[in-house]
């Protein structure tokens, strides 16, 4: 055990911090992927449009979010915009907002994607069995839209959660940021605990993701 | 009793693609009598699968009149189309079955859009399929289909709608000359026992051949010849007809060969 560093755990609420941490990052990323999916939605519908400036928007939005690294974006919306504007924002909201702004262009994409993928003569077909256009898109579009979706969107999710850590960067006690302060308090008593520590937030990422992971190809298979 | 059924005046429909722009159908004017077997033949282009898109309205025509039974469909409210469009069955060359549903749930699909109560669905979507040769795949799912099972189904589904006219779009280009035949000899039948006007379009003459009473050649957007299939094959008048024909023989040499 000693060799490992897991001692560390086994001292006072070392182990509780973690989990703490980690429920931190939990619903962060779960009230960002909530967000991502309602307004995902609504903006990939929107992306289908033909008008000009909506397509003109939405990709440079896009774009925005595919070159910006969230870390940086994370940091101008809680140092930067805090400072600018002069409100208070919590940097759990910081970051709340930021995976959202990334997770909804991600999530308005695919949409989008699947949306356009969907071949013009279903909903011809639809149309000329004599059904009145709402009625194509919930019993015809819809089903076949979110069949392709799932996987797809589950994939984001898992991602997003993945990407939670780099909240540690502006200071959220988050997983990361709890292993790192229990090692740095460790040094000293146990110079393993680097390798304990990591290994168990790890694995705790691991015990989120890959329930939903295994989930995605389970529904893939199904539904391909 | 040869009164006109479809009615189609002096029909144009214009295509513009960026500063491209195609006149797809340039005046097309059509008798379908009641109760006829039609068919449209023309060449890759002609403006045949335009045409038939504007019989149901799928594709708004720029100028011209669609009449069936005596309506106007240009004239119909969004809802009175919808049901106009019900007794307007349309197939097409891919036969579009929702691919995670039984064929039984192909079938009923129609029923339930129209609130059909279930037991009475199931009944008639059976005797449907019974009567396009089906019954025995009510639970399998399309991908389990040849092509040929596949328009079946996609016909026993438009027949759940009672239509009284049948539009064909290419409905066998997909299929083997074997299977071919056997799809038309089936719309010959629905033909014969359900009394329904079908326009069968198609780019093959012996499709035209097969089941067609009257043919009308399009080339170009325009109706070149029109008439008994008997008088434009055996004495073609327009250029059009005497290439298809020519075109039609050498088919039917390869094939026999
Ligand atoms: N949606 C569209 N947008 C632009 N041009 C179109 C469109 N649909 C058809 N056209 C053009 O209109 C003309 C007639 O097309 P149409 O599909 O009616 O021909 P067709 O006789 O059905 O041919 P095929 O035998 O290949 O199906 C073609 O030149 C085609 O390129
Ligand atoms: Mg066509």
């Amino acid at each position: 055990m000693q060799n490992l560093g897991l001692d560390v755990f086994f001292k006072g609420t070392n182990f509780l911090r973690l989990l703490d941490g980690l429920w931190v990052a939990v619903r962060i990323s779960l009230i960002s992927v909530a967000i991502s999916i309602i307004l995902g939605i609504a903006v990939g519908v929107l992306m289908t449009s033909k008008s000009r400036i909506i397509k003109v928007v939405s990709k440079i939005y896009l774009e925005i979010v595919r070159i910006m690294p969230q870390m940086v974006l994370l940091f101008i919306v809680y140092f930067g915009s805090t400072r600018v504007f002069r409100w208070n924002i919590s940097a759990e909201i910081s970051a709340i907002i930021v995976f959202s702004f990334w997770g909804v262009a991600e999530m308005g994409d695919l949409v989008r994607g699947a949306l356009i993928s969907i071949p013009k003569i279903q909903y011809e077909s639809s149309e000329a069995l004599g059904m009145a256009a709402s009625q194509t898109y919930l019993y015809i579009i819809l089903p076949q839209t979110v069949r392709r979706l799932i996987p797809l969107s589950i994939n984001l999710i898992t991602r997003m959660i993945k990407t939670t850590s780099l909240v540690m960067m502006i200071g959220i006690v988050e997983v990361l940021k709890v292993a790192q302060q229990i090692i740095e308090a460790n040094r000293r008593v146990s110079p393993n605990a680097t390798f304990g520590v990591f290994a168990v937030v790890f694995l705790l990422y691991f015990l989120i993701c890959w329930p939903i992971s295994r989930l995605a190809s389970y529904l893939e298979k199904r539904w391909a | 009793m040869n009164t006109s059924y479809i009615e189609i005046r002096n029909l144009s429909k214009k295509y513009t693609v960026k500063d491209n722009s195609v006149e797809a159908l340039k005046g097309v004017s059509l008798t379908i009598p009641k109760n006829e077997i039609f068919g449209v033949i023309g060449l890759s282009g002609a403006g045949k699968s335009t045409l038939v898109r504007c019989i149901n309205l799928l594709e708004k025509p720029d100028d011209g009149e669609v009449i069936i039974d005596g309506q106007n469909l240009l004239e119909l409210s969004k809802q009175e189309l919808r049901l106009k469009r019900q007794k307007i069955g349309m197939i097409f060359q891919h036969f579009n079955l929702l691919e995670q549903q039984t064929v039984l749930e192909n079938v009923c699909f129609p029923l339930e859009i129209r609130r059909v109560p279930k037991a009475e669905r199931k009944k008639k979507a059976l005797e449907f399929l019974e009567k396009v040769g089906l019954a025995d795949k009510a639970n399998a799912y399309p991908s389990q289909l040849s092509g040929g099972q596949k328009q079946r189904v996609a016909i026993a589904r438009v027949l759940t709608n009672e239509p009284e006219v049948l539009l064909c779009d290419e409905a066998t280009s997909a299929l083997d000359p074997e299977t071919t035949k056997n799809i038309l000899n089936l719309l010959k039948h629905i033909h014969d026992t359900m009394g329904i006007t079908i326009v069968i379009i198609t780019h093959e003459m012996r499709v035209i051949k097969e089941i067609c009473t009257q043919v009308a050649v399009l080339d170009n957007g325009v109706v070149q010849e029109c008439g008994s299939v008997k008088d434009v094959f055996e004495n073609p008048q327009s250029k059009s007809a005497k290439r298809l024909l020519l075109i039609g023989e050498t088919e039917e040499a390869n094939y026999v060969g």
